[in-house]
């Protein structure tokens, strides 16, 4: 039993250098508040990539909507937004605890993602993300109305926080971020043999008359997408309200939205990994500008860096990456080391 | 009440028309969602706001000037990108020139250096400036990564992203809020309402421009190639039409609309780095609304929002906040019962 998990281990992770570096990179999460005791600004690093595990969890989210099953979603921030308000009004008017409300509000963030499919499935391509992108702002629209229940610009503040401690938000977000993204990256595992999921969203991708032809009801598998990708989303935005404890308007920005997509895009669409590396770069680096003296430019630097790495790596940075350390098999379609010059189970020459 | 509202609507809806028919050709040309089409609207109301601060104004030429432009506008990106029969090393070229133009002309504005422009200049130059832009920036990102639609996507946004920090970072402009002079000044009173002379000829420009656009497309060899293009671009390229060319022009063309509408506005707007994100999501919904690719449909769509966004307004309390919302709402509830849009063309499946 041991050694075949050991055996499944050095197989299916240690050789793959794409798996190994992305298990010694949550390894170094893990033990960055241990290594970072001595600097000053720990605290302000520890909260930098707490969110940054949160948004992590957000960007996954919208490539797994968006990037596997190919329905392009402007009004991603919808789903983070309601688990944000949801949680935030059931913690401070009912007076509910965290352990309910973060739960409640995913719950929410589903609801949202089911409410957003009935008009949106009906739309294809374009017409698909323009009307995602009217669902926030509607929400936006009402809670901007009806100031006294909402709090209007100011959100709802005051809200019950994770922990006084930092170190101990921190890891809630990371062990809730490792596990959504390991949840994500196994339903949508094309070759995965436990669940479908993965290889038919990436068959109503490519081609959804065909996907349906084999028999697949494609309407239920993308509201499904909605569904998960919603449910996350809303642990990401309720867990977020809860940190920072507030639940403002920008939750549902416009601006959220896109970023997500810039998140993603930015590290490689339809790959888990992408998202993820597309955050810690991106995020922490809009950070350091922010406190940087070049203050103002953040946002010139910041779009001037997103299109010039697009143009070089169109495919985003996080393929771009794996396609230089990985190279499949051309006949048993096992992914080798770059260095290999057969492969490792069939002995077929990589080229 | 009433004829208040027949007002508002007419010029706001006219304004939208302008957008969203301008964004519409792009989507249908070249298949990409122009996140910046908005920001050269914002652009073309900043050069006013700068050209007019420095000159006197003159009402009569200022009207004249504006519906010159406007109706020449379709004409000059014709002549100006048609004429240009580009070979490949001439376009490197021609981006180079641009990007100098550009600097040159960004400059300009911005520090004041062109303190001796004419208004008839400033208009032209704004619109063209707005022109050259987007072809250059069209030229230099967007055709090296077509394949990649979400990437595209991508680049517009952070286009527009761009835009707006370097309207933020000039410190003339910066965080305050600044208000263009209005062309001319007066009114009348129309059925009781008082128009003011602004809005009339924001209505009228905006007809004729419309007018314009669609004897473009439709009597004009220009209009076939455009129209050939949208609807099958491999065939009309085999067909012998220049489909990069057209691509240009079209670009030119929409963000020349996007142009006008910006600078016919801008005296009646605050302007401020962020302007172009209300209408950008009007203009957005306005196309679902019309339908894709349809121009007519553009045009009902953005009266509709209009007359929408206006009656809120007017009617409920806090109408302020709620008239995007109940804008976006019209157009959720229009596709659920009609997908494509009221005017919608179902685009084939792109062809592998």
């Amino acid at each position: 039993m041991f050694r075949r998990l050991l055996k499944d281990f050095q197989g299916d992770v240690v050789a793959i250098p794409g798996r190994l570096i992305a298990l010694i990179f949550f390894l170094l999460l893990f033990l960055f508040p241990l290594y970072t005791q001595p600097i000053a600004i720990q605290p302000f690093l520890l909260r930098v990539l707490t969110f940054a595990n949160l948004f992590v969890i957000f960007a996954v989210s919208w490539d797994f909507i968006s990037g596997y099953t190919g329905q392009i979603n402007f009004g991603h921030a919808l789903f983070f937004g309601v688990a944000a308000y949801t949680s935030a009004l059931l913690n401070r008017d009912l007076g509910w605890q965290l352990w309910a409300t973060i739960p409640i509000g995913a719950l929410a963030g589903v609801l949202a993602g089911v409410l957003m499919c009935l008009p949106a499935l009906r739309l294809r391509g374009p017409y698909l993300s323009l009307v995602t992108l009217a669902f926030p702002l509607i929400l936006l629209g009402v809670i901007f109305a009806f100031t006294d229940f909402t709090g209007g610009e100011l959100g709802i503040s005051g809200l019950d926080r994770i922990s006084e401690s930092k170190t101990v938000c921190f890891y809630a977000s990371l062990v809730v971020m490792i596990a959504s993204v390991f949840i994500m990256w196994k339903l949508t595992d094309a070759k995965s043999s436990l669940v479908r999921t993965g290889i038919i969203f990436h068959a109503i991708r490519e081609d959804e008359i065909a996907a349906r032809a084999s028999g697949i009801n494609t309407v239920r598998y993308k509201i499904l997408a909605f569904a998960v990708g919603g449910f996350f989303a809303g642990i990401a935005g309720a867990m977020y309200a809860h940190i920072l404890r507030i639940a403002g308007p920008f939750t549902l920005d416009v601006a959220l939205s896109f970023q997500a997509i810039i998140w993603v895009v930015f590290g490689g669409i339809v790959s888990i990994y992408g998202p993820v590396l597309g955050v810690y770069i991106l995020y922490p680096l809009m950070e350091f500008l922010k406190t940087g003296e070049i203050y103002e430019w953040r946002f010139l630097i910041f779009a001037a860096i997103v299109i010039l790495m697009l143009l070089y790596m169109p495919e985003g940075i996080g393929v771009w990456i794996r396609d230089k350390i990985e190279r499949q098999c051309p006949r048993c379609k096992l992914s080798n080391v770059w260095w290999r010059r057969t492969c490792r189970a069939c002995d077929t020459p990589l080229y | 009440m009433i004829e208040g509202i027949i007002v508002n609507t007419l010029v706001k809806g006219g304004v939208y028309a302008l957008l969203a028919i301008g964004f519409s050709l792009i989507f249908g040309v070249a298949r990409m969602l122009n996140l910046a089409h908005t920001a050269f609207y914002m652009l073309a109301a900043y050069a006013l706001y700068t050209c007019s601060l420095l000159l006197g104004l003159n009402p009569v030429s200022a009207i004249v000037v504006a519906l010159v432009v406007a109706s020449l506008m379709s004409v000059g990106t014709y002549s100006l990108f048609v004429l240009l029969r580009v070979p490949s090393i001439v376009s490197i070229i021609l981006s180079a020139v641009i990007a100098v133009l550009l600097v040159w002309f960004g400059t300009g504005f911005i520090l004041g250096m062109g303190a001796d422009v004419s208004l008839t200049k400033a208009i032209i130059l704004s619109a063209v400036f707005a022109m050259f832009i987007t072809g250059g920036a069209y030229k230099l990102f967007i055709d090296r990564i077509r394949e990649h639609h979400v990437t595209v996507l991508l680049v517009t946004l952070a286009l527009a992203m761009v835009f707006q920090e370097y309207i933020l970072l000039v410190p003339a402009f910066g965080g305050h809020y600044l208000g263009a002079p209005a062309f001319v000044t007066g009114y009348w009173h129309i059925i009781g309402v008082k128009v003011s002379f602004q809005h009339i000829l924001t209505f009228v420009a905006v007809l004729l421009v419309l007018v314009g656009v669609w004897a473009l497309l439709s009597k004009t060899r220009l209009g076939i190639a455009i129209r050939a293009t949208a609807q099958d671009t491999e065939v009309a390229n085999l067909m012998g039409i220049d489909v990069s060319r057209i691509l240009l022009i079209v670009m030119g063309l929409a963000s020349g609309l996007a142009a006008i509408a910006g600078v016919l506005v801008a005296p009646t707007l605050v302007l401020e780095p962020h302007m172009w994100m209300p209408p950008f999501i009007m203009m957005m919904a306005i196309i679902v609304l019309g339908g894709l690719g349809s121009i007519k449909g553009s045009f009902v769509g953005a009266f509709i929002l209009a007359l929408t966004e206006v009656l809120v307004v007017y009617l409920l309390p806090t109408g302020a906040f709620l008239k995007g919302a109940f804008a976006l709402a019209v157009m959720v509830g229009v596709l659920v019962f009609r997908p494509e849009g009221l005017f919608g063309v179902v685009f084939e499946e792109e062809r592998l």
